[in-house]
């Protein structure tokens, strides 16, 4: 007799997800996975200014907002054949990779972490035999005796207060927690630390982008950023340099710290590496261009089938045909009217609750597709797509990633270990290092052409014409593709969003097992 | 180098420390200052006030906001001042589990994020349904269930329009309508630039002594962007940017003419700025877009048309920016072909020379 198991909500993600399973003599037989929030952007953007659009869809997500806000520019960009400046496009990568570098921490410390590490187990940990292993791996100054002492105490405290917080009621001293009481410690203190690393990644993402979660210094045409040392009110020198420091302190923890625990997790749960690789069909979208025109990706797109890297095929701008054409979200599944399969640009968002039918309805999530099947998107499907082009970066920085967990865990781990929960932690990891070169690079790619060049003009009017656009971006966690269509009147005549939010329309991967949790 | 050892491990908190915390907790959490009392009275008590944080219609920018937070930071907030029972994005327990803590607990400030989702009809109230179908009893449905009773204390301070602000209302006035951004059923969950503010919101409380319309705050609602912009001079003085990139952008001038609303938006973004790091919207060449003004995603759309009715003051400073903003509602005549001429006949005077 299989007993149904309802996980509603499932806790540290963004939106609300509800999720079912089926398990049968220990294992499951069925699964549902039910975004269970509508919001109904498509529907808002009817009617308006394709210009105010970005404004719109940064509010889709307040954790992956300038990946939303990048998509919508750049489609209306499409639609108009506008080329933007050269300046605005750095200015534009460094947005992008430098939210990257927030997002990947907190993905890792805030949100994951709990599933592998045992905040209570900490309470056992030897300080001193803490720091030894910390040094072992890293040499991070951080990793002390005193302050995993310190850590150590506020744990204690803590845990003697009967108030655990967003702690209380999981699975501490559960056998499934493999990591040793020094482990578990080190990981709390790192997960103390995270969050003021990831607050200075934020910190150097305002000043270029006036403020975020949600930023606002993009336009369509380009961005309203100035930089110009020679102008009190633009970003100047100091600016800029404030920024490169900033960035150099989280990278320096992203590489002695963050990419270290990621490898210590991976050997220490070398037996969960197989576990959760889902769907091994990936779809990458190119991205950070280095030329005005966005032909030029520094991260390569494509897709890969059957986790096969024979099967790669490059997808080199936003627009590219082998995308636009193939790419189709369901409703099958989803509280909307009808019954269909269509091509984003055709499709509609009429809302029609049925209630949770176990055969018919039961999500607010439409299921976009690739050729008709389900894909994998986000940090993995970069590295798997970077690698099976023999992108430099990514081959040399996932080669050596596996190096560092096969030497921590005394046996050969591959490149086929990232088909899985693990690997896409990984690769979210491996992607967070890439970023934080680009920052730096993107600093020597000014001081070769001049700085007061950066902007260009907006779209002056209402957008004039008919036309379609696509744009799809890959973000910290997903994907999202935006499509739309104006009207003579130069109104927005469809919009879709294909996008992982809850209530919005879509998760490339809609399989249960591709939702990036662990339970035991 | 960064702080390595963390001195907020080991805090040592007095009495009037430990009120200064109750208000940075109320504050980092967006409560109203009347909360302040509540908190302090749990906090008098060894335990640290519990916080139920509820998400609805939202986007977990609120959230986001919260982990920018630096004074307090989220380490000291959550672990020394307050004991955060409920927040989905943060908790490590799910499900049945993540809930059942958060059942028998005494009360607690509820700072949702968003409205609550259904549509005009009425057809689907999906969070509300989930609750309901699985736990029976709607008496018993979990942090939902405090909705519906007393612990209505809402966050104005955060949240500024379209979000909760507007379910909130709604909510105490039936009937007021579906006054919202969005002009069909769903409900767009907004984070105003309000919310944002999250860096100092100890400074901002404390001052908070009276309120405007909507219950807002007047240290954060109480003057116009306009007024405390470091652009107003140039709006003064006629100069203004006529398209992103052009060489008035470039110099920094007044930026209504592509869009700006600061003239009709009550914020403190210009003085209190973001992310510890002196930037606002402005600073970086854009508009104010309005976002803390009441259905601002329909009144303030087009972004990048400038506001009508804005009169331009024909030359020097004025003495009261309140008149600006009297004439937006279109009482006074419209002065815009006005400000025009004379924004282009400054620049035929002496603009060259400027540039």
């Amino acid at each position: 007799m299989a007993q149904r198991i309802t996980i509603d909500p499932v806790t540290r993600i963004e939106g609300h997800l509800r999720v079912d399973v089926e398990v049968d003599g220990g294992k499951v037989t069925k699964a549902w996975s039910s975004g269970q929030m509508y919001r109904g952007l498509e529907n808002i953007l009817k009617g308006r200014d394709p210009r105010d659009a970005w404004l719109f869809v940064q509010r889709i997500c307040g954790v992956c907002t300038t990946v939303h806000a990048l998509a919508s520019v750049r489609s209306v960009e499409n639609a108009l054949g506008l080329e933007i400046p050269y300046n605005a496009q750095l200015i534009r990568n460094l947005v992008q990779s430098i939210h990257c570098l927030h997002d990947h921490i907190v993905h890792f410390y805030a949100l994951s972490a709990l599933d592998w590490v045992d905040v209570v187990s900490a309470l056992s940990a030897d300080p001193v035999k803490t720091a030894a292993l910390a040094d072992s791996l890293s040499d991070w100054p951080g990793n002390s005796p005193k302050r995993f002492a310190a850590v150590k105490a506020k744990v204690k405290a803590l845990v003697d207060s009967g108030q655990l917080g967003p702690f209380a009621n999981a699975y501490w001293g559960h056998a499934a927690m493999k990591l040793p009481p020094e482990a578990n410690l080190m990981a709390v203190s790192h997960y103390l630390e995270a969050l003021d690393y990831q607050r200075k990644a934020t910190m150097a993402l305002a000043i270029i982008g006036g403020k975020n979660p949600h930023i606002q210094n993009l336009t369509v045409g380009g961005v309203t950023t100035n930089i110009n040392p020679e102008n009190q009110t633009a970003v100047t020198m100091e600016r800029l340099y404030y920024i490169k420091q900033l960035v150099e302190e989280v990278s320096s923890f992203i590489k002695n710290v963050y990419m270290v625990d990621v490898v210590a997790v991976g050997a220490l749960y070398a037996g969960w590496i197989p576990y959760g690789a889902g769907v091994t069909n990936y779809l990458a979208a190119p991205d950070m261009f280095l030329d005005a025109a966005g032909t030029k990706a520094d991260l390569p797109g494509g897709t890969v089938f059957g986790g096969d890297l024979k099967t790669i095929k490059p997808i080199n701008v936003h627009a590219d045909a082998y995308f636009k054409e193939n790419v189709q979200e369901s409703i099958a599944k989803a509280w909307y009217d009808g019954n269909w399969s269509k091509h984003p640009w055709e499709s509609t968002t009429d809302p029609k609750f049925t209630d949770f039918q176990d055969d018919g309805k039961y999500t607010w999530l439409k299921a976009p597709r690739f050729q008709g099947k389900p894909m994998q998107v986000g940090p993995l499907a970069q590295m798997v797509v970077g690698y099976a082009q023999g992108h430099e970066m990514t081959v040399k920085s996932v080669n050596g990633f596996l190096e560092k967990v096969s030497a921590v865990a005394g046996t050969t781990v591959g490149p086929e270990a990232l088909h899985g929960t693990i690997g896409r932690h990984a690769a979210r990891a491996v992607r967070a290092g890439m970023m934080a070169i680009s920052p730096s690079n993107i600093g020597a790619s000014w001081s070769r052409t001049s700085p007061k060049a950066t902007m260009r003009s907006s779209v002056p009017g209402p957008i004039p014409r008919a036309n379609s656009a696509v744009s799809v971006s890959t973000r910290p966690r997903a994907a999202c593709c935006r499509t739309g269509s104006s009207s003579k009147t130069g109104k927005s005549k469809i919009t879709n969003v294909l996008s992982p939010r809850p209530g919005t329309p879509g998760r490339v991967t809609t399989r249960t097992s591709s939702v990036p949790t662990r339970r035991h | 180098m960064a702080d390595t050892v963390n001195k907020a491990l080991e805090p040592q908190l007095d009495r009037r420390g430990f009120l200064k915390g109750c208000t940075m907790a109320a504050a980092a959490l967006g409560l109203s200052e009347a909360m302040i009392p509540k908190l302090v009275e749990a906090a008098a008590t060894a335990e640290r006030p519990r916080v139920i944080w509820l998400h609805f219609q939202e986007c977990t920018g609120c959230t986001e906001s919260l982990l920018r937070s630096s004074h307090p930071d989220l380490a000291r907030l959550l672990l020394d001042i307050i004991s955060l029972d409920y927040h989905e994005t943060v908790m490590a327990a799910a499900g049945h589990q993540a809930e059942k803590p958060s059942r028998d607990r005494g009360e607690a400030p509820l700072p949702p994020c968003g409205r609550r989702c259904h549509s005009h009809q009425g057809e689907w109230h999906p969070l509300y349904d989930r609750r309901q179908d699985r736990h029976g009893d709607p008496q018993d449905r979990g942090p939902q269930s405090h909705r519906h009773h007393r612990h209505r204390h809402l966050c104005h301070l955060r949240r500024g329009s379209g979000g909760s602000t507007e379910s909130d209302r709604r909510g105490r006035r039936p009937g007021s309508g579906q006054r919202q951004a969005d002009r069909q059923h769903p409900r767009l969950s907004t984070q105003p630039g309000i919310f944002p503010r999250h860096h100092s919101p100890l400074s901002d409380l404390q001052k908070a002594a009276g309120t405007r319309q909507l219950n807002r705050p007047l240290f954060a609602y109480g003057r116009r962007i306009h007024d405390h912009c470091e652009r107003r001079a140039h709006f003064d003085e006629g100069r203004f940017v006529e398209n992103f990139g052009d060489q008035y952008h470039k110099l920094g001038y007044c930026l209504y003419k592509v869009g700006c609303k600061g003239p009709e938006t009550f914020s403190n973004c210009p003085a209190v700025r973001f992310n510890d790091v002196d930037v606002w919207p402005v600073s970086v060449g854009h508009g104010c877009i309005g976002c803390t003004e009441p259905n601002f995603w329909d009144t303030m759309t087009p972004f990048y048309e400038r506001l009508p009715n804005v009169k331009i003051p024909a030359t020097g400073i004025i003495d009261s920016a309140d008149q600006i903003g009297k004439t937006v509602l279109g009482v006074t005549a419209a002065a815009v072909g006005i400000h025009a001429v004379v924004g282009i006949g400054k620049r035929l005077i002496k603009g060259k020379s400027e540039e």
